[in-house]
């Protein structure tokens, strides 16, 4: 062990820490006592995401390693500390606290520090730069320490970093200014077109941006507030200036050992990171490579790799890098691949430009349009992957190469994880392939989280998360590996395994159930589908207090609600029968509320427009006249259709409308995980179509056939033959067990349809279950299905006998006006909500 | 710029008992809506607008609330976004934001903070 040899990294930023993690697992680790010595008091944290730190993330969060976990892994770090001089004679390096430290192998990640331009005043007390945690801190600090409510942030420099620093700005409450020296915006990633789409987008935001200003001088006023001098002549007041305005490598340290450097700066390199000294590296932001500086985190990666290889005494040399990049800036997208200005011989390009969307993408593609070469896009990012994939891999274009950029193309391909070869390069920033996933997952990785953990892919700038989620989906898939079911953030369970919880457990509300097994408070997700299955096992109503919290807007207001705000209400018309006393007041209430009435696909009849205050006057008179709430709301039994049946029909074998009222009247409030919906025919003429509902039901010459499972839905499915010539008795058990069984075992809204083919064994299986009972379920099923049917309760019923309930139909709790945003205007002799423009007319000429 | 220097006036919008608890309600000052969401565990109120940026209906007060990536959020009822409580950031869309103003229990009177130059 006392023959190790000394290591040492000047540098505790990104690249360092990458180095020493690379180096820490590499086979010549053990020869070496690695050390680190950094000058930030903090250790190496994720400089990239430097600005979620404004949105309440802490160092932890950021932070890449820690004292405690170089430490574990046998590192030594001097934190806070710099080095002031080295001697590459005696091979030492000495430190500013006195501290003389010797070396065999030296590694130069000093990085870069930002370029302050030479303004007169440039140093006021409110200037800063965007590089550090401490700037940060001193920025935050700078901005909200006055109370006036209206403090002006600027930043010079309308690049990359000038943008993010300008969104942090922005964050801190800052009414935010942008100046740039160029014409346009990020200038050496964009063309003028971009830029102006991002400037619009920008502005749009509130962020005001100047071009082509330059600052003359900075003055500070008596108040201390800044006063930018601008050439034009005009001036601009501020809070706090942030300067972002370029990098310049620090390699002061390799001057002042004679280390070869560029003319303009930057410590030359060779392809193994080696500079002009064979002893000593440089990675990252000091080094410079071919007579270029890399600003971006992933070159230095790779440098750092290729010097960890050498000093193993492998070759993996570092020749360039892609310095394409995807970003969100302000929230707005931009990306830019390659060559983006076209600058390659012979090169064309393809641009579209919408101005409406703000939308500008161009791509540029070799002479012959097989190639891309580079592109640019702001303001819709989606192609970005895509396009970083035909352009890493060089993968042939299609014939119309615009079909890759343009709207709605149906000519675009789409470039699958199975069109990219193993060599693609899927994280570029941590230079991990296609391959090197698969492989992962062939090891045993079973997740995104996994294989991150195992490639480290995606564990930098995040820009490849939905490309590695789509390529371990596939690949999981491809291996017949289920892939992750957790409800949402707050349960790792699928609906089944928390059905089966509330039941073991005699669960009654929602706070008990993420008491136990969730964490949190839940979400938009979890509370209704956890107020479903408290639902269809206790049946206790939803208004009740516990569960009030849980409701979609529909279960709240017990009506269903559309665009405008306004709802629509909908009474039960059991199987579609209804006396013309009933069809009268549904008329009467419709004309005296001036409500829009339509026939629905399920046999009932849609009232459209009424305001929250309005729904229980609404539903008094309908309650009234004998109606009850057809739960077209919810996630229930909705409707159970009908033909005229034996009654009337001279081709009607059985009394269809009789079996649709009965049906319907035993199953009314069921919650389920979708909607249900049924039918009943009379005869095989099938004019119910009863064949395309979950249940549906047709009569024959000796009782009734059953099919299951059908829906129109977005992807419709016939639905199966389950039972023939039941009789009523043998009908209803079936039913009974069979929706109960779903209720049961489907996910969060998956239909009946959806749940029958993802049951192993398939039909054959749910024919065992339900009809020969073979799991010994029957008794149960059937229990549960009698509580449901047992205590149903008209919703709106109880809610108009309690003054409680009542007080949340109220559209405003301080007012008994209506919501003007909403305007109807009248067609087809009815009224229908008022688009956005008729709006704006109806407005400008009240 | 167009901010003014402003000052905060308390404005009392209705009782506890008018709030839901862990849900919302409306309320109206002049034109202005807003939505009244109420924290019994916290003993904390948020007064978002109740105007859904997406939809352009009147509707934030009826979504559902709860904690989305460590933050309280309500979900917009009619296509579902999220929108943080606290300030107002819509989660989905880094550029939407709607507006909020401070709110607080006062007693029982539930009372939000207006900019003093917004018609009462």
């Amino acid at each position: 062990m006392s023959q190790r040899k000394d290591l040492i990294i000047i540098g505790n930023g990104m690249v360092g820490h990458h180095f020493a993690d690379s180096f820490r697992q590499s086979d010549a680790a053990d020869q070496w006592h690695i050390q680190i010595v950094g000058e930030e008091r903090l250790s190496a944290y994720d400089r990239v995401h430097l600005s979620d730190y404004f949105q309440g993330s802490d160092h932890s969060a950021l932070a890449l390693g820690t004292p405690q976990s170089y430490r574990a892994a046998g590192i030594s770090a001097h934190l806070g500390t710099r080095v002031e001089r080295i001697d590459r004679a005696s091979k030492t390096l000495v430190l500013n606290d006195g501290e003389e430290l010797s070396y065999d192998k030296l590694v130069l990640a000093t990085g870069s520090y930002p370029f302050v331009p030479p303004i007169p005043g440039h140093d006021a007390e409110r200037c800063f730069v965007y590089r550090t945690l401490d700037d940060l801190d001193a920025i935050r600090s700078a901005a909200t320490n006055r109370q006036t409510g209206d403090n002006v942030g600027v930043v010079i420099g309308g690049g990359l970093l000038g943008l993010e620093a300008a969104n942090a700005l922005r964050s801190l409450g800052l009414a935010t200014h942008v100046i740039e020296f160029a014409p346009r915006l990020m200038p050496v990633q964009l063309d003028d077109a971009a830029g102006s789409v991002l400037k619009h987008k920008i502005e749009a935001l509130g962020v005001q941006v100047h071009t082509d200003t330059a600052t003359d001088s900075i003055e500070t006023l008596a108040d201390g507030r800044l006063r930018l001098h601008f050439a034009s002549g005009d001036n601009l007041d501020t809070d706090v200036l942030v300067f972002s305005a370029g990098i310049r490598p620090r390699d002061e340290l390799a001057r002042q050992c004679g280390l070869d450097v560029g003319e303009r700066g930057g410590v030359r390199i060779n392809n193994h990171a080696q500079t002009s000294d064979p002893d000593i590296y440089a990675i990252g932001e000091v080094a410079l490579w071919d007579n270029r500086i890399f600003g971006l985190v992933a070159p230095g990666y790779r440098m750092a790799e290729a010097a960890v290889a050498h000093l193993g005494g492998g070759d993996s040399p570092f020749l360039g890098a892609d310095m394409s990049t995807k970003l969100k800036l302000l929230g707005v997208d931009v990306g830019s691949i390659g060559d983006a200005h076209g600058n390659s011989a012979g090169a064309i390009s393809f641009r579209y430009h919408n101005e409406a969307k703000g939308q500008y993408k161009k791509i540029v593609t070799s002479a012959d349009g097989k190639h891309l070469l580079g592109a640019i896009l702001v303001g819709d990012n989606s192609a970005y992957d895509s396009l970083l994939q035909y352009y890493l891999n060089d993968i042939a274009l299609p014939a119309e190469p615009d079909s890759l950029i343009l709207p709605n193309s149906t000519g675009a391909p789409a470039l699958g994880v199975d069109a990219l070869p193993d060599s693609a390069t899927i994280c570029s920033c941590m230079n991990v392939t296609k391959g090197a996933i698969v492989s992962a997952i062939d090891g045993g990785c079973c997740s995104v989280g996994d294989v991150k953990a195992e490639t480290r892919a995606n564990s930098s700038c995040g820009g490849c998360a939905a490309m590695l989620k789509n390529i371990v989906d596939a690949t999981l898939e491809a291996r017949g590996v289920e892939v992750d079911h957790s409800l949402c953030e707050h349960f790792a369970h699928t609906r089944q395994a928390l059905y089966h919880l509330v039941q073991v457990e005699g669960i009654k509300t929602f706070d008990d159930l993420i008491a136990k097994h969730g964490r949190g408070h839940g979400c938009d997700i979890c509370k209704p589908t956890v107020a479903s299955i408290l639902a269809s096992h206790w049946n206790e109503g939803v208004h009740e207090a516990p569960h009030v919290k849980l409701q979609d807007t529909n279960d709240t207001f017990l009506a269903n609600m559309q665009k405008d705000g306004t709802y629509s209400i909908v009474p039960r018309i059991a199987g579609g029968e209804i006396t013309p006393d009933k069809l009268l007041v549904i008329g009467q209430v419709a004309k005296d509320y001036r409500l829009y009435t339509k026939i629905t696909g399920g046999q009932r009849i849609d009232l459209f427009g009424a305001q929250l205050h309005q729904l229980p006057e609404i539903w008094q008179r309908l309650i009234d006249a004998g109606f009850e709430t057809g739960h077209a709301y919810g996630k229930a039994l909705r409707t159970v259709k009908s033909c005229v049946g034996s009654t009337w029909c001279r081709y009607g074998q059985q009394d269809s409308v009789g079996m649709a009222i009965l049906l319907e009247n035993r199953y009314k409030g069921l919650r389920a995980p979708h909607k249900i919906k049924f039918a009943v025919s009379g005869c095989t003429r099938e004019c119910a179509e009863a064949q395309s509902k979950d249940i549906g039901v047709i009569a024959t010459e000796n009782g009734w056939n059953l099919y299951v499972c059908g829906n129109g839905g977005m992807k419709p499915r016939h639905a199966d033959l389950f039972a023939t010539d039941l009789d009523d008795v043998t009908l209803i058990r079936t039913v009974d067990r069979l929706l109960m069984f779903y209720v049961r075992t489907a996910d969060r809204l998956q239909r009946t349809a959806r749940w029958l083919e993802s049951l192993d064994g398939g039909l054959d299986y749910l024919s065992d279950v339900i009809l020969n009972d073979s799991l010994g379920l029957g008794a149960e099923l059937d229990t549960q299905m009698a509580r449901v049917v047992d205590t149903y309760q008209c919703e709106w019923k109880a809610t108009l006998e309690d003054e409680q309930k009542l007080k949340r139909f109220r559209t405003f709790v301080n007012s008994p006006e209506s919501d003007d945003n909403v305007v109807f205007v009248e067609e087809r002799d009815q009224i229908r909500p008022a688009t956005a423009d008729e709006k704006q007319h109806i407005i400008a000429s009240a | 710029m167009t901010a003014h220097a402003q000052h905060l006036h308390w404005v009392q919008l209705c009782q506890r008992d008018d709030l839901v608890a862990e849900s919302g309600v409306a309320a109206r000052v002049g034109q202005q809506q807003i939505a009244l969401f109420y924290l019994p565990d916290d003993n904390a109120v948020f007064a978002l607008d109740n105007h859904d940026p997406f939809s352009a209906a009147n509707v934030l007060a009826r979504g559902i609330i709860g904690d989305l990536q460590g933050h309280w959020v309500v979900a917009a009822p009619i296509y579902k976004q999220h929108f943080r409580l606290d300030n107002g950031q819509c989660l989905e869309d880094a550029s939407v934001c709607v507006a909020t103003w401070p709110a607080r229990l006062n007693g029982d009177a539930v009372e939000v903070a207006l900019p003093i130059a917004l018609p009462i």
